[in-house]
């Protein structure tokens, strides 16, 4: 599958499973995690810096932003100002114009408040940003967000955090048939078989973040990721057989005694 | 300090000199101008005008750069 690549908005991934960098107990061991998963796409928050111990270490002296594409998020943000004013820190902190996009509803639940969402979009497409905007499993609002010029939607398979895996793979799935950008399955993983899961349906890349990071192996959970990820593009590709109530003998009954 | 002033950096209030820049307060704080993004009163500074524009008496700055992160988390250093 070596030309299997995930191309959005003119970029080309090699990785179909994206990785964010929250929860590691310490940046060698998110270095470490990501390594190992073959993701070269990582997600970054963006926040003040630790100015009274202007000491501390960086993640970007981990992650190599020349090896990994970066993809800041606007994650905390609960309004379309903040979303919008992350946006522009994280670009004007110098790595692209590509955003992954939360405008946020709810503490509680962590869901998109998708009437934000697309506000923030239009705003933030319009000063030239690449928006991958964090999205609810909402086949109308994938629908919306990519006729205002998203170039790739991430639904959510369940809250962040969650790890329930894919809680409505018929709305997943009627967005894959409803949008012709890529579809990145954004939160809610819990184990490998959610993430082949996803990649069955036909996502074009996963996103995950605590499923790894609060493994009790970060370590070996990137490594079952990666090949999870693999696997479901592999059986994507290939075509599963179709479901049927009753047995069909595998082998011929022919030359039989 | 001569021609000392107030400001707020990063939500801390700091007493600082005027006539002072950006670059200066940085270089002072021993922070990398790479992969930061400056806030000057909520006007996000280009980077190549870190070093004319100085910071006033009672001015907010907000010093920004990447942290860990995936979906929604508060946010962590290390």
């Amino acid at each position: 599958m070596a030309d299997d690549r995930l191309v959005i908005a003119g970029r080309e991934f090699k990785s179909r499973l994206w990785v964010g960098t929250g929860k590691y107990k310490d940046f060698a061991e998110t270095k470490k995690a990501i390594e190992v998963s073959g993701a070269d796409v990582v997600t970054v928050a963006v926040r003040r810096v630790n100015i009274t111990d202007p000491s501390k270490e960086n993640l970007l002296d981990y992650i190599d932003p020349k090896k990994y594409t970066i993809l800041p998020n606007t994650a905390g943000c609960y309004t379309v100002e903040d979303a919008v004013r992350y946006s522009r820190l994280a670009r004007a902190a110098g790595v692209s114009d590509l955003v992954k996009l939360e405008v946020l509803g709810d503490e509680k639940t962590l869901f998109p408040d998708t009437a934000g969402l697309i506000e923030a979009a239009k705003i933030l497409i319009k000063e030239g940003f690449i928006v991958l905007p964090y999205t609810n499993d909402d086949p109308i609002v994938a629908k919306k967000l990519v006729d205002i010029g998203c170039p790739a939607v991430m639904p959510l398979a369940a809250p962040i955090g969650s790890g329930l895996g894919i809680r409505n793979p018929y709305n997943l799935k009627i967005i894959m048939e409803t949008v012709k950008v890529p579809i990145i399955v954004d939160a809610g993983v819990g184990t490998a078989s959610d993430a082949a899961l996803a990649m069955e349906y036909g996502a074009d890349a996963v996103l995950m973040n605590t499923a790894i990071a609060g493994a009790q192996d970060p370590i070996a959970m990137a490594e079952a990721m990666k090949y999870a990820v693999h696997a479901g593009r592999l059986a994507y590709k290939a075509g599963r057989i179709p479901r049927k109530l009753y047995a069909t003998a595998s082998s011929p009954i022919e030359g039989m005694l | 300090m001569q021609n000392a002033i107030k400001i707020h950096v990063n939500g801390e209030e700091r007493t600082w000199c005027a006539g002072a820049t950006v670059s200066d307060l940085l270089t002072e704080l021993d922070i990398k101008t790479e992969r930061v993004a400056v806030e000057l009163n909520l006007e996000i500074l280009d980077r190549s005008a870190f070093g004319q524009r100085q910071i006033k008496d009672g001015d907010r700055v907000e010093i920004m750069s990447f942290i860990g992160g995936g979906s929604s988390s508060r946010g962590q250093h290390g």
